[in-house]
């Protein structure tokens, strides 16, 4: 048992790592809270290395290597990562919780003396339901972000993969899994243990492997719960307040965003683990494409013109403003804007990005002041003021069927009413629709002007109409 | 573990999640990516679980698990606060710059 001299030091551990998260309420306090977050890691790594006593010199040793290891690793990797690969980055570390995970509740199974939580052969029962409780999240919280990994990092199809008796298999792996757990607890067999965590793993898999590339900010921040479930379990096996504590805000806070992101989506999340989207609605709405509707093309210059003489402009930069990389042009424009007294502003929905907030980093990226920057819900009104939205790499987000069209998939789902600004332009390689499959109606639209080209070249020449102008 | 020392941690669990909850819908949607970078990081706060396996470990397979169990989740934990900070980092920067 843990003396109440280290529970004392978790206990502040805990608290730091609540003030790191408290600390992202504004941009202007988040960094002092990530400080507090890595003294609360270091104040529980110190404290943990201080409990065993009579360990040798040589054990202390290896922690130390494997933890300068893994940091070195994960230190490369985090300095490395490009902004645009942020959502895969987050996915490959939920992976590596969740194998945690499993590989702690092993230790815990094999040598319960170690955590004083009883003998082998004579495990509390308590212990061992919640050791399996973990490994089993933490099995599934592993396999499933691999692939939201595969699929973020475009190893795996985005599309939704679906099969017949999917649900079925599901279910039966899932029953299957609480059938092994039970006989786990009670005759604390090893042989139950493994399989049900490969079952478990098996199950991450083919939770994930159908959701498509449109629900991910669900998925990943599912994952992100996940995670933390998993160190709650592990905490609940090992009796370790400071895992309980961090397990139960890691969960909560990935509950929460997912919340949030399946509002923005209009989704329940049984519907994006169970169903995927409906993909019958979307070929439907392919289906009644007329091609006699004519669209108005624009060229830079026409964009550059209206842009000048306008008192306000709306950005609203979606995924594919990022896959260009046209971040830097856009912060151009708006800088050149601006210098001709025009008002500028950023207007973000909830899932422009591929995670919660991803288009906001990319948008910090590239130096564009967050003050600029506002959400749905705080910009929507501001359209119908506005002489122009200048829409970069997003579709799904503005489509006025999702208010209108029932049988739509996007249905329900809010959207930036970008139709409502004076002039409407959209900034689009082609005619192509969103990830939803659904047409987007505003492109036919009598105040839209459609720019085809490359998101960051059609900007790039935009400034350069500007500065000659 | 007695039924009571499970109320015990219960207790823990309950009201940490109710703090995470407040803390969390506080958060400003604009940081929501370092957010989950940043509890990524604390989550792999299960090292310490791993680091007291592998102190005493009794044979050389669970030695080796353990190992293997803080080299991963300190990737993640270095890995999560350095994302994290490169992520605040740019949000801070323009506040100077304005």
């Amino acid at each position: 048992m843990i003396s109440s001299w280290f529970l004392f030091f978790y206990l502040v551990s805990g608290v730091c790592f609540i003030l790191a998260l408290k600390g992202l309420s504004s941009p202007l306090t988040a960094a002092k809270g990530n400080v507090f977050g890595i003294a609360g890691m270091a104040i529980a790594i110190v404290t943990t290395l201080l409990i065993p006593e009579g360990s040798v010199f040589l054990r202390y040793a290896f922690v130390l290597l494997a933890i300068m290891g893994g940091g070195l690793i994960g230190a490369k990797i985090a300095r490395d990562i490009p902004m645009t690969a942020l959502p895969q980055l987050v996915a490959g570390f939920h992976s590596l919780v969740g194998m945690a995970a499993v590989l702690v509740a092993i230790t815990s199974l094999i040598e319960p003396q170690i955590f004083g939580i009883g003998v082998v052969g004579g495990i509390n029962t308590s212990s061992l339901f919640e050791m399996a409780f973990g490994a089993v999240i933490g099995a599934i919280t592993f396999s499933g972000s691999l692939i939201a990994f595969g699929k973020l990092q475009g190893l795996i199809t985005g599309k939704p993969l679906r099969f017949t008796l999917q649900h079925k298999l599901n279910a039966t792996l899932a029953a299957l899994i609480l059938a092994l757990i039970c006989f786990f607890v009670i005759f604390e067999s090893y042989t139950a243990f493994f399989i049900f965590v490969i079952l478990a793993f098996a199950l991450g898999f083919l939770l994930i492997l159908p959701i498509g590339g449109a629900d991910m900010p669900v998925v990943i921040s599912m994952l992100n719960s996940y995670s933390g479930f998993a160190a709650v379990g592990i905490g609940f096996t090992l009796g370790n307040t400071l895992l309980i504590i961090t397990g139960a805000l890691v969960g909560v806070s990935g509950a929460i965003l997912s919340y949030i992101m399946c509002k923005a989506m209009n989704r329940s999340i049984f519907n994006v683990i169970l169903g995927g989207v409906n993909i019958g609605g979307a070929d439907a709405s392919k289906d009644k494409k007329d091609d006699d509707k004519a669209v108005k093309i624009g060229s830079p210059e026409d964009a550059a013109f209206i842009m000048e003489n306008a008192e306000k402009v709306i950005i609203v930069p979606g995924y594919g403003m990022a896959v260009a990389g046209a971040q830097h042009a856009l912060f151009d424009m708006a800088n050149a804007l601006k210098a001709k007294g025009v008002e500028v502003k950023y207007a973000i929905h909830p899932v422009a990005g591929r995670m919660p907030g991803h288009m906001n980093v990319l948008l910090a990226e590239a130096n564009i002041p967050y003050e600029d920057v506002f959400e749905l819900d705080a910009i929507n009104g501001e359209f119908a003021t506005a002489d122009v939205a200048y829409v970069i790499g997003a579709n799904d987000v503005t489509n006025p069927l999702a208010k209108t069209d029932e049988k739509s998939p996007i249905f329900g789902m809010p959207i930036l009413e970008v139709g409502k600004a004076k002039t409407v332009f959209f900034v689009k390689r082609s005619m192509a629709t969103g990830y939803s499959g659904v047409e987007n109606p505003l492109f036919f639209a009598d105040n839209t002007i459609m720019l085809f080209g490359d998101a960051k070249k059609v900007t790039e020449e935009i400034v350069k109409d500007m500065e000659n102008s | 573990m007695s039924s009571e020392s499970f109320v015990i941690l219960l207790t823990i669990f309950v009201l940490a999640g109710f703090v995470g909850y407040y803390v969390i819908w506080k958060v400003t949607p604009a940081l929501h990516s370092p957010l989950m970078a940043v509890t990524n990081a604390i989550s792999s706060v299960i090292v310490v679980g791993a680091i007291i396996a592998l102190l005493k470990a009794e044979s050389a397979w669970i030695e080796a698990v353990a190992f293997v169990a803080i080299l991963i989740a300190s990737i993640n934990i270095f890995g999560g606060f350095i994302v994290t900070n490169r992520m605040l980092a740019m949000f801070k920067k323009k506040e100077k710059k304005l």
